[in-house]
């Protein structure tokens, strides 16, 4: 048990709502790309759940109030709990907006003990709340074991969920606060009943897949998993595996770091002119934190645990601790000083006299990188971590369509079809979530065979509408398709866009017979495939006589 | 620490498989054997080194483009050219096939002003067509194309601008600075941006189909000669012959006139197989005398 550390966490129930200002009476529901991402009480009590689309849940409360994900903004809210709690000890980690966490050792002796220490802290918080939210206070050996115990009181989660038993539990608590205190030792006994699902809630280091494979298996509670025999789990699972048996057992995630990060890791920066908008330090801080990222991938690490820090040209200090599961990206670390400073210079109760003149970031806590990877990628170098990708993508999307309209922007999706420009359709984006798989847009998405389809390769210029042309025989005379799909005589020239090129080779026709631009009418088409002297290659498309290049071989 | 990010990139450049196989060799086509090895080692090197610094660097190309560009990839935060010389086709296909890699690897693609673009082409030359957005028509009015690429920059990996679409000469100086800015690669598609010059210039010097007989066959294949230009690390140009498409469909490069084929006649334009009475005019000889 050396290797656990006994942790404090504090757990505002329900964040994004309360950040939100709406209160918990209110059925309300944060969401993200047409995704719920948190739900007060009350919604919950409606059936509203975690990761609903919104159809749906407005579907089961139509009262519903819609609110978006504002990470931000619940940052900002967020920043005078821990302020607060500065007063409790000096050294809060803040895991994300609405939960923190702290080393109980130091401060649990001071206050006289865990109980007392879970006490005070949950008295400091639900006092900074001011009865807008509930503050779930868990200690326990292990990060993961005091989350756990702050979340559900009892360790007994089907009350945890209720909302009757919710409501009651406020009352009988003194309105607004929980704490819960798993006995040192005691956190694989705690752990052991819960559902192995908690690996993959927010946070967690599993992945659904992770968990339902384990759920199929038969292992359904965190005891089952720490059952096993962890080589066993490992030979199975990997990396994953291995961190899921660890928390499980009731022990951290990885071993403790023996060494701390070396100090050539910490970087800073002066803010020269001194920054009075935090948009200003959020640049510098990018530039840093692109730095800090060359500087541990060149040693092949990766931080889990950052201190951030801003000074003020009157000499003001303003330090916090951020941790992350997974690693911090550049862009993660921007966001949390963005985050970070919106909340001192806006909120706090200690705002800055003068403008930010220095900023630095300090890895707390570094590990191996790769060791912990959330998302699976191809490997190798140009790897793009498909979520970050997909959302930095909706959000260039989300301006582009405030430019022009949701019209203009497609993708493609695959549709059955003969023609170059009907085998793939274009849809509107707003259509369609970007930082999903879209299998339509798979090219396996159509089986259905097509006769007449013009053999591979396709045309990589489709003309939109097609070009009308002029296809003419040897002796100068227009040529025609007869309705058993023999040409005429063979193409000698054509024309089109006030250009006429010699056909020096040909095939098809392609007969087909099916609407294709005009829809009103149904006749008989051919397409024909022509090479000319200039080297380039045309589909050619005819109807009634008249001759269209539909496409060019670019 | 400082040092160590310039070992490691410099150890990057040295397993380029072209500047390392031509500084070595002094051989102006490198030899296909030295080449594979070098490309496993760099291959390993790839994979054990923490994505995140290969990002920082280049986009994968696909395996064809690899002797073509320094470092063998498109490096992020610049701009690339992709034309062809006047009377010729096949820009689009090259820069299609240009960024196939960076797609399949989960680059998101934009195209920006390419209302005619060949989406099942683009599939074929190895895009992702779940990571391809297109904005066909920027508007009317000129500052609108540079806010619309601007925002992509922001969020592509790879934006693909038409370069004879509305942008001014100033604004494309700013999108130049943007996309160093952000990392991303913008490709004009068809000659250059406004105004610039870009770093790396890709040009279609000549093209011939093959498989289309006298009304019979169809197209099966296309040998284009590439030659590329550039500025900086891309000073030395290089030109090169490449299948775009080849009859199976991929982008390969043409085997190159050194590499000794024992055994087998050389599957040269007018193949056996395809096409026996291959369009002639444009013959297929002419770009293997260029590029050798």
């Amino acid at each position: 048990m050396a290797e656990v550390t006994r942790m404090l966490v504090v757990w505002c129930a329900d964040w994004p709502v309360v950040a939100a200002g709406v209160p918990l009476e209110v059925p309300a529901a944060v969401f993200h790309a047409n995704r719920v991402v948190a739900t007060s009480p009350a919604a919950r009590a409606e059936g509203v759940e975690r990761h609903m689309r919104r159809r749906d849940a407005q579907a089961r409360c139509p009262e519903l109030v819609v609110l978006p994900h504002d990470p931000a903004g619940e940052a900002r809210a967020f920043e005078p709990v821990v302020a607060a709690l500065e007063a409790v000890t000096p050294r809060v980690e803040i895991t994300h907006p609405g939960a923190c966490a702290f080393p109980t050792r130091g401060p649990s002796r001071y206050h006289g003990g865990d109980e007392a220490l879970a006490e005070r802290t949950a008295a400091v918080v639900a006092e900074v709340l001011d009865g807008r939210g509930f503050v779930r206070v868990g200690v326990a050996d292990g990060r993961f074991a005091a989350t756990l115990a702050a979340r559900h009181r009892s360790g007994n989660p089907a009350v945890a969920r209720h909302p009757a038993a919710w409501r009651g539990r406020g009352r009988e608590a003194g309105g607004s606060v929980a704490t819960t205190v798993v006995p040192p030792g005691g956190s694989p006994a705690f752990l052991a009943p819960l559902p192995v699902r908690e690996l993959a809630e927010p946070g967690g280091p599993a992945g659904p897949e992770l968990v339902d494979v384990l759920e199929r298996l038969g292992i359904r509670t965190l005891g089952d998993l720490a059952a096993l025999p962890l080589a066993e789990v490992v030979g199975r699972f990997g990396a994953e595996g291995r961190a899921a048996h660890r928390l499980a057992s009731g022990l951290d995630e990885r071993p403790p770091a023996t060494a701390p990060p070396p100090d050539d890791l910490t970087l800073a920066a002066e803010i020269d002119p001194p920054a009075e908008r935090v948009e200003a330090a959020a640049f510098v801080a990018r530039g840093l934190a692109d730095e800090l990222q060359r500087r541990l991938a060149a040693r092949g690490s990766a931080c889990t645990r950052l201190v951030v820090g801003a000074e003020t040209e009157h000499g003001e200090t303003h330090e916090r601790v951020w941790r992350t599961e997974g690693t911090f990206t550049p862009r993660a670390i921007a966001e949390r000083v963005r985050w970070q400073l919106d909340g001192w210079l806006h909120v706090g109760a200690h705002r800055p006299t003068g403008a930010l003149t220095r900023l630095w970031l300090a890895p707390d806590e570094i590990v191996p990188a790769g060791g912990r990877q959330l998302a699976f990628s191809a490997g190798g170098p140009g790897a793009v971590d498909p979520v970050e990708a997909g959302e930095r993508v909706a959000r260039s999307l989300a301006r582009v369509q405030g430019l022009l309209g949701a019209e203009a922007v497609r993708v493609p999706e695959w549709r059955g079809g003969r023609g170059p420009a009907e085998r793939v359709d274009l849809v509107p984006v707003a259509a369609t979530d970007v930082t999903e798989p879209r299998p339509a847009a798979r090219r396996d998405h159509v089986r259905a065979p097509w006769p007449g389809l013009v053999p591979d390769p396709a045309p990589a210029t489709v003309h939109d509408p097609p070009l009308p042309a002029e296809v003419l025989d040897a002796a100068g005379r227009p040529v025609r398709v007869d309705g058993r799909g023999e040409v005429s005589a063979p193409p000698a020239t054509v024309a089109a866009g006030g250009q006429r090129d010699e056909v020096v080779a040909w095939a098809g026709p392609w007969p087909y017979d099916e609407r294709w631009w005009d829809p009103g009418r149904h006749r008989r088409r051919a397409r024909l495939q022509v090479a000319t002297a200039g080297g380039a290659a045309h589909l050619l498309a005819v109807e009634g006589g008249r001759w269209w290049v539909e496409a060019t071989y670019d | 620490m400082f040092d160590h990010g310039g070992v490691a990139r410099a150890e990057g450049l040295a397993h380029d498989p072209v500047t390392g196989g031509r500084a070595a060799g002094g051989s102006p086509a490198p030899a296909p054997g030295g080449r594979t090895g070098g490309v496993g080692l760099a291959e390993l090197a790839g994979r054990v080194r923490p994505t995140d610094l290969a990002r920082d660097l280049r986009l994968p190309v696909l395996p064809a483009f690899e002797p073509l560009l320094p470092g063998a990839g498109l490096r992020r935060g610049t701009t690339v050219a992709v034309g062809a010389r006047p009377g010729v086709t096949g820009a689009t296909s090259l820069a299609l096939a240009l960024v196939a890699g960076a797609s399949r690897a989960g680059s998101w693609v934009a195209a920006v002003g390419l209302g005619s673009l060949g989406l099942v082409a683009a599939d074929e030359l190895g895009l992702s067509l779940e990571r391809l957005v297109l904005v066909a028509d920027p508007g009317r009015e000129r500052g609108g194309w540079a806010s619309v690429v601007a925002a992509l920059v922001d969020g592509f990996d790879v934006v693909l601008v038409a370069a004879g679409g509305r942008l001014r000469a100033a604004d494309a100086r700013r999108l130049v600075a943007r996309v160093r800015e952000r990392g991303s690669v913008l490709v004009a598609v068809g000659g250059e941006l406004p105004g610039e010059r870009s770093p790396l210039r890709l040009t279609v010097t000549s093209s011939a189909w093959q498989g289309l007989g006298d009304g019979w066959g169809h197209l099966r294949g296309r040998r284009v000669a590439v030659a590329v230009e550039g500025r900086g690390e891309a000073a030395r140009g290089r030109r090169a012959e490449l299948w775009l498409p080849g009859p199976d469909g991929a982008v390969a490069p043409v085997e190159p006139v050194a590499e000794p084929i024992p055994l087998r006649p050389r599957p040269g334009p007018a193949g056996q197989r395809s096409a026996p009475a291959a369009p002639a005019p444009p013959a297929p000889a002419e770009p293997t005398g260029e590029a050798g």
